[in-house]
């Protein structure tokens, strides 16, 4: 009987782990898009996905005032405010903080990054007060994996949920990549700014539209994460930015699949630490995993390796 | 002209408005487990409204004012008289000696209060200096500067508590253990292009403050160690009773007990922390390791092709920037008695990054400068101090926008060549 | 004859699945000025990479000063006096002139950090001899009135001549130039073949130079290597180049 208990066990933080894995990737895909197009670490994006959260807290908070009690009706709606406000500040920030330093020493906008994390972090908590904002479970219950007396594992409802819509995202954007016009503009872009430029494309309005699309990536995760823990307040987007971060680079930064794999490959490894050793740790091995691929694999598990220019 | 400039100036203004509207004026409230919203009241508003009517006349007249600035006179262009009197050496040194002697009268002209703000100053004037090395000088982005000063304040505090080890001793310890992690943790890290050190870095020092915060029988978790001992005069203490086999400093000079003594020679022993570390870092400057940073942060493909070897270089200004936050993490243990992980965020080395930024990367007058700012501005107002990480973060764009040199650029040093 | 100072063999570099360069040999005799030419993209740029350690090759052989340095870091090439320019200027910018000349000497000085600190006699006088280096070759570059200003300030002329300076410093056994006419007047590159020549003759250095100005490559040179499409195609004395049928066709045909 010891067996298929640990069994069980084991499929619960597979399930666990690609949950919040498919949300780095989510989250993953802004870093990635801009990395691969304009080679900067955009350090204000897990801020993105914090904004994304209360964003769709608000939205959620407001249609229970006006008495709105249609689930789907709410999470939708959330989805597309979240998005739309989120893609805003992607653009906004973009257009203020990164542009104006383009092509320059690339610790300039680095350092322009990070105050910009600082400075939305503390804009929120100053607006929004630093306590954990909970929120009323929407979404409850889930398939039962394995026997129903005794131990087994459950997939719920709302994990369904994040698989289904990261997948449709997932699917949607790469149809947008490869087959769109824009698409096809920002794979040339990746390649070739300057020759991108060139040929008359307008660089800088691609550059603008990968911030957008990151940013409503990062609100969708946003979206999932907060109903999925319930709870939100001001720091989860320090967290949650640099697991994707470490996501991307695993998977290696530039690439789309790869932040996919990474970010799923990441929130497995995190589960498993949590759930075999002690859920404390689960920080550590993330980061210990970062600094061992870039120590021994800096291109990823997908990524092309940098040729040097002399 | 104008009319050109109407159309971004509206829909800046517009964004503004709506973006700020949405996560500003309306507040998130969290009555039991209902939820609802409340507006955020009519400052607030205010607030946000002269926000997009800023951003609305600024785009608006944006050429207006940038022909304005530039026909400024003054400032940035004028100062080339000051320039070439600033180079000279005796005036040089006249200054240095003028800003430490009102260093060293400083506790005695101000109260407990002040000479207390005075020391936190030369802290983070110590952490500024040192990460400017790194930072500054040798163009590595280190997120996890903190991470050595915990190891620095940690590294005193368990040797005082397991190895009943004095302060003098436990300064060396912490310098070298910090030089130690910096350079264990450099050596591999420091192939890495600039950006990943900067991740990787990050990393590093949120893993130094999980792992205090989790290794409980070793370091009493988040409650933190208490008790650390405070620094001596050659052996004299600093409190009313010298405690076994020790002589107190008031007895031995011979005049009455009065805890600000205790103050005043904290002050003065982090300022000479702070001119042994200006000492140290003006003589690597002109050194050939101190160049050699230099010459790494502007090109490392030329150095490598003149010989230099970049990791080398770079291992060495991690480790002596790691010492020096080894030194000053040593010095806050032991003036605080308490440390626990809570002061080893990655906002401390964020505020440290502002301060080395604000100050002018490579610019040692730039970065105490800067550290006074930083740290007496939110003590001057309480109530800055709610905005004050706001206000460090929107610093940190605007000055990479506008003066990513700093207030204070360096000075070139100036040799003089035998014909 | 002398034993060569470089010695190249067979040297193979491959991009993926690009052969950049395909069994180049070259041999420079101390003393010499030899000049590597050849049409935009034939690999010159690419067998300085893989001679100077930027490059690891994929195949063949590189004999410097008796012993095989293929493969080794470009810094501890350096140190072995092969040294080299870019076809870019790669100043450290912000640096003053003179300290582009010391940060150069590195290797050669007193690198102690206690020596430093406590300025020990031993690091005062190599700090001097340096300085005292920088000095010389400043006169001999024409810029020793520039000394303390920052490299980006001097005009692209005088930040080329720096260069060739910066290289000097560091008392190469071969100096390796990428291109050092590139956006020169036709004066100041008159200058450049002097400064060269004088080089071999004064200082006698061996020089390796890519060049596209034919002037001055047939003038100063002792041998020429002609290389294209990565690989060798010719190789002589410029009168023998000029002769050389498969040259004129493949290069100079065109004039």
């Amino acid at each position: 009987m010891a067996m298929p208990e640990s069994l069980y066990y084991f499929i619960q933080q597979l399930i666990n782990g690609l949950t919040v894995g498919s949300t780095y990737a989510l989250i993953a895909i802004g870093y990635t898009m801009v990395y691969g197009i304009i080679g900067m670490i955009n350090f204000a994006h897990g801020e993105i996905y914090m904004i994304g959260s209360y964003i769709a807290f608000i939205v959620i908070a407001a249609l229970a005032m006006f008495g709105i009690e249609s689930v789907p009706l709410i999470i939708v709606a959330a989805f597309a405010i979240s998005m739309m406000v989120t893609s805003a500040y992607g653009y906004s920030i973009e257009r203020v903080a990164y542009r104006p330093l383009r092509g320059g020493n690339r610790l300039i906008p680095l350092i322009s990054a990070i105050g910009m994390s600082i400075f939305l972090q503390n804009l929120v908590r100053i607006a929004q007060g630093s306590r954990d904002i909970a929120m009323p479970t929407m979404i409850s219950g889930g398939v039962d994996i394995g026997p129903h007396e005794g131990f087994h594992a459950t997939l719920s409802y709302m994990q369904m949920i994040i698989f289904v819509v990261t997948l449709i995202t997932m699917f949607g954007l790469t149809l947008f990549i490869s087959r769109s016009r824009m698409g096809r503009a920002c794979r040339a872009c990746a390649e070739d700014l300057k020759m991108t430029n060139l040929l008359g494309i307008n660089t800088n309005g691609i550059i603008a539209l990968t911030f957008v699309i990151g940013a409503a990536l990062a609100a969708i995760a946003g979206v999932l994460l907060g109903m999925y823990y319930g709870v939100i307040n001001p720091y989860i987007g320090f967290m949650a930015g640099l697991k994707a971060f470490t996501a991307a680079v695993l998977g290696g930064i530039g690439s789309i699949p790869g932040a996919v794999l990474g970010g799923l490959l990441l929130g497995v490894t995190e589960a498993i630490t949590a759930g075999y050793f002690s859920s404390e740790y689960k920080d550590v091995v993330a980061f210990a995993l970062l600094i061992l691929i870039l120590l021994f694999r800096p291109s990823g598990i997908l990524g092309r390796p940098e040729v040097e220019k002399v | 002209m104008m009319r050109a400039n109407l159309k971004p100036a509206i829909i800046s203004a517009v964004v503004v408005a709506v973006l700020a509207g949405l996560l500003l004026g309306i507040r998130l409230d969290q009555q039991g487990t209902t939820l609802s919203l409340v507006g955020a009241g009519p400052d607030v508003y205010w607030k946000i409204g002269a926000a997009a009517a800023f951003l609305f006349f600024f785009n608006l007249f944006r050429d207006q004012l940038s022909a304005l600035w530039k026909g400024l006179p003054g400032l940035p262009k004028a100062p080339q008289k000051l320039v070439e009197v600033s180079h000279k050496p005796a005036l040089r040194r006249l200054f240095w000696c003028f800003m430490i002697a009102a260093a060293i009268i400083w506790p005695f002209l101000s109260n407990r209060g002040g000479t207390d703000l005075g020391t936190l100053v030369l802290i983070y004037v110590m952490l500024g200096l040192g990460l400017n090395i790194v930072v500054g000088l040798a163009g590595l982005l280190d997120l996890g500067y903190v991470g050595f000063y915990a190891v620095g304040a940690y590294g005193y505090a368990l040797m005082a508590m397991y190895f009943d080890v004095g302060f003098w001793t436990g300064l060396l310890i912490a310098g070298l253990l910090a030089a130690l992690f910096g350079f264990l943790l450099g050596f591999p890290v420091l192939r890495l292009r600039g950006d990943y050190l900067a991740i990787v870095t990050l990393g590093f020092g949120e893993i130094i403050r999980i792992l205090l915060n989790n290794m409980t029988w070793l370091t009493n978790g988040p409650n933190g160690i208490g008790g650390i001992p405070k620094p001596t005069l050659f052996g004299l203490e600093f409190s009313r009773r010298a405690s076994e086999g020790m002589q107190s400093f008031h007895e031995f000079v011979g005049i009455s007990y009065s805890s600000e003594h205790r103050i005043i020679f904290l002050y003065l022993l982090a300022l000479l922390l702070v001119l042994i570390t200006l000492f140290v870092i003006n003589r690597l400057l002109r050194m050939p390791i101190g160049r050699a940073w230099e010459a790494l942060r502007e090109d490392e493909i030329a150095c490598r092709a003149l010989g230099i070897n970049p990791t080398a270089v770079k291992l060495s200004a991690f480790t002596i920037g790691a010492t020096f936050a080894g030194f000053a993490g040593c010095f806050f243990a032991a003036r605080q008695g308490f440390i626990s992980p809570e002061s080893f965020t990655f906002i401390e080395s964020a505020i440290i990054l502002a301060i080395v930024v604000l100050g002018g990367m490579g610019s040692q007058v730039g970065v105490i400068l800067a550290a006074i700012i930083m740290t007496i501005l939110p003590e001057m107002a309480r109530e800055f101090d709610e905005y004050r990480m706001l206000l460090f973060g929107l610093m940190m764009v605007l000055m990479m926008i506008w003066r990513p040199q700093g207030l204070l650029p360096m000075s070139r040093p100036h040799l003089e060549l035998r014909t | 004859m002398s034993r060569p100072l470089l010695d190249v063999s067979g040297l193979t570099m491959r991009f993926g699945g690009l052969l950049a360069v395909d069994g180049v040999h070259l041999s420079v005799e101390p003393g010499q000025i030899v000049s590597m030419i050849g049409p935009n993209g034939a690999g010159k740029t690419t067998v300085f990479n893989c001679l100077t350690g930027f490059y690891k090759p994929s195949g063949g052989k590189i004999l410097f000063d008796g012993r095989e340095i293929q493969g080794m870091p470009g810094f501890k090439v350096a140190r072995r006096g092969m040294i080299r320019t870019f076809q870019h200027v790669r100043l450290f910018k912000e640096m003053t002139v003179v300290e582009n000349l010391l940060v150069a000497q590195h290797q050669h000085m007193n690198t102690n950090l206690l020596a430093g600190l406590f300025k020990t006699p031993g690091y005062r006088r190599s700090e001097q001899e340096a300085l005292e280096r920088a000095a010389y070759w400043l006169d001999r570059v024409d810029l020793h009135a520039f000394a303390n200003r920052p490299a980006n300030t001097l005009a692209y002329g005088q930040q080329r001549r720096l260069e060739i300076a910066r290289c000097m410093v560091t008392q190469p056994k071969l100096l390796m130039l990428d291109e050092p006419a590139a956006g020169l007047n036709p004066r100041e590159t008159d200058d450049l073949k002097e400064l060269i020549s004088e080089l071999r003759d004064q200082h006698q250095i061996t020089v390796l130079l890519i060049e596209h100005d034919m002037k001055l490559v047939m003038s100063i040179s002792d041998r020429i290597v002609v290389i294209n499409q990565g690989r060798p195609l010719a190789a002589g004395t410029p009168d023998e180049i000029k002769q050389n049928p498969d040259v004129i066709k493949a290069y100079l045909g065109e004039t």
